[in-house]
């Protein structure tokens, strides 16, 4: 520990490429390293997983054991084993804004902007390293809880499977849900640069909005409630249009969570690249 | 080379960092001094595009921070040592920065076994001592094999081994012909390690120039004389056109005279000596002496008391100047 040889006189100096410059595949493979390298990714995935599937499995096995009186016709069974996705979307929120915001709590963001100083490389690196490792864990929590779900409710007339309609873009947008709700709170956590209120506003916007338009009169709430990040975003997991006709279609809903996430990432990164670090 | 040109940082109502205009040479130390709080951490921020300028501009050899094709490859910097994610190994943290520049895997055990984190290179760097973190920083600010390398306050908090180890670091990395850009409050370790000196107080530049000149400009000569008549001897001083101040036990630190002439001043009016001896400012008096009045950069008597000033250099930096 004590030697103080840094190196021979020979040694030879490292050289940097003779062209190009620290771009973007540089800055992903450093992003892609950074979110392997810390456990609270695994566990905040890992309770991913479990959560999305757990609460699939005790929805589905609810209706599994109270099967009578409801139709197969009305009752979407892609949607009841998904139901997890609910606490989901708050699981991957936290993670989401973690993404950016642990770089600000311990001190990292200065660190790494000093090594690869083009701000916009490092925003835009960072939110695809996470966008792609949560598509995949959504993708794994999603048709888990698909299968599990249906599994649950094949006693009964009520299950589902892959090739009716609609139902395989539902499990596959509940993936795609999963990774808008921790876009957004990228976004979120990029513009506040504060751990805790960034989740804070990432479960306001999701959750406790979500909550609150119920409260409005049902003339208003109609109207207003479709906007909802949560709430549109959503339709692209359901496969039948069972109550409240007034929401947007799969893909139009998930268009308007997908709107506010983008609204989330620019000005998260106007504010990246302004602000001192 | 790092050149500044009217370099400026404003937060709010405070200027951090005032007009700072300076060139810091290849190939030598430069130290980077001034108390907390007068802006070198400022001022190494905007080098780093971390801060952006109020007015002015900073470059890297010859290019703006951000327009560096490899920036590791130019500049390396440990600004702080606790800027890193303590979740991460030691052996993640380094390759995650490597990657980003496009330096290979290899130049990471390099690097480690360079600052001796070899055996800890595995394990998350929350658990690590003050002196290992610095040594991680360090290692990070290598990584790129930099033409130049900047360390803020690399030796605060460290004990005297790690004090000798980055001392001694400093000194190889620039006999290896590299630019070293570090800043400190004290003085004493710039005294041993710097080639030319930066001196700021409240965000302003306040020297420019080598360590001897340094201490030349801004250091009072004085001769300490022992006397059993030293009444006699002040009135001879003040006679000649000196002052002196009086202290314990006949001692008289006199100024504005040289040691030979006092000398003979005492022979020719046979008092006895002693004690007679030069007396040097150390750099830590000369820069307490200039930043306490921050900008003043002129040399001046201190109103001191003490007859042994010349000795105390283990005084810390000085309380005027935030």
């Amino acid at each position: 520990m004590t030697t103080t040889q840094i190196a021979p006189a020979a040694r030879q100096r490292l050289l940097p490429p003779e062209t190009g410059r620290a771009g973007f595949a540089d800055a992903l493979r450093s992003e892609f390293t950074k979110i392997r390298s810390t456990r609270s990714t695994y566990w905040t995935l890992l309770a991913l997983i479990v959560v999305c599937i757990g609460i699939g499995a005790l929805a589905s096995a609810g209706t599994a054991a109270h099967p009578n009186g409801i139709s197969k016709a009305s009752f979407d069974a892609t949607q009841q084993s998904l139901a997890g996705l609910y606490v989901g979307q708050l699981v991957i929120a936290v993670l989401g804004a973690l993404t950016i915001t642990s770089e600000y709590s311990t001190g990292m963001i200065r660190t790494s902007l000093a090594v690869q100083p083009r701000r916009g490389v490092v925003f835009a690196a960072k939110a695809v390293v996470f966008a792609v490792v949560t598509l995949i864990t959504g993708l794994i929590a999603s048709f888990g809880s698909f299968f599990v779900g249906q599994a649950i409710l094949s006693g009964s007339h009520l299950s589902a499977t892959l090739g009716e309609p609609n139902v395989l873009r539902a499990v596959i947008g509940g993936a795609l849900f999963l990774t808008a709700c921790g876009m957004l709170a990228y976004g979120l956590g990029a513009i506040l640069r504060h751990t805790a209120a960034a989740i804070s506003a990432a479960i306001g916007l999701l959750f406790v909005l979500t909550v609150l338009v119920q409260f409005l009169p049902s003339s208003w709430q109609d109207s207003v409630d479709k906007w909802m990040p949560a709430l549109a975003g959503s339709q692209i997991w359901t496969t039948k249009v069972t109550s409240g006709a007034h929401q947007f279609p799969a893909w139009g809903g998930f268009a308007v969570l997908a709107g506010w996430a983008v609204v989330a990432l620019i000005a998260g990164l106007v504010l990246f690249r302004t602000r001192d670090a | 080379m790092i050149e500044a040109r009217g370099l400026t940082k404003r937060y709010g109502d405070k200027l951090a960092v005032d007009q700072l205009t300076f060139t810091v040479e290849p190939g030598r130390i430069t130290g980077f001094l001034g108390p907390n709080g007068a802006g070198k951490t400022t001022t190494m921020r905007l080098i780093l595009g971390l801060d952006r300028p109020s007015h002015g501009s900073v470059s890297v050899h010859g290019k703006e921070f951000g327009r560096l094709a490899y920036p590791m490859h130019e500049i390396g910097a440990l600004l702080d040592a606790k800027a890193v994610h303590g979740g991460r190994s030691a052996y993640n943290h380094l390759l995650c920065l490597a990657q980003t520049n496009g330096i290979p895997r290899a130049r990471v055990g390099e690097v480690l076994e360079l600052v001796g984190l070899t055996e800890v290179a595995r394990k998350r760097s929350k658990g690590f001592s003050l002196g290992m973190g610095q040594r991680l920083g360090i290692a990070a600010a290598l990584l790129g094999d930099p033409a130049i390398l900047m360390f803020d306050e690399p030796v605060n908090g460290l004990d005297p081994e790690g004090i000798l180890w980055i001392r001694n670091l400093m000194k190889a990395l620039a006999a290896e012909g590299r630019t070293i850009f570090v800043s400190s409050h004290l003085m004493s370790e710039m005294e041993n390690t710097a080639d030319h000196l930066l001196v700021i107080g409240r965000g302003r530049l306040i020297a420019d120039c080598s360590v001897a000149e340094f201490i030349e400009r801004n250091s009072v000569q004085s001769v300490r004389v022992r006397t059993p008549k030293p009444e006699l001897l002040a009135g001879l001083i003040a006679a000649a056109g000196g002052t002196s101040v009086a202290g314990a036990g006949g001692v008289l630190v006199a100024q504005g005279l040289p040691v030979d002439r006092i000398g003979d001043l005492a022979f020719e009016n046979a008092i006895r000596l002693h004690e007679l001896a030069p007396a040097q400012a150390s750099l830590e008096e000369a820069f307490m002496e200039l930043t306490a009045d921050s900008v003043e950069f002129q040399a001046h008597m201190p109103g001191q008391q003490d007859a042994g000033r010349a000795s105390s250099t283990d005084r810390m930096h000085p309380t005027g100047v935030a």
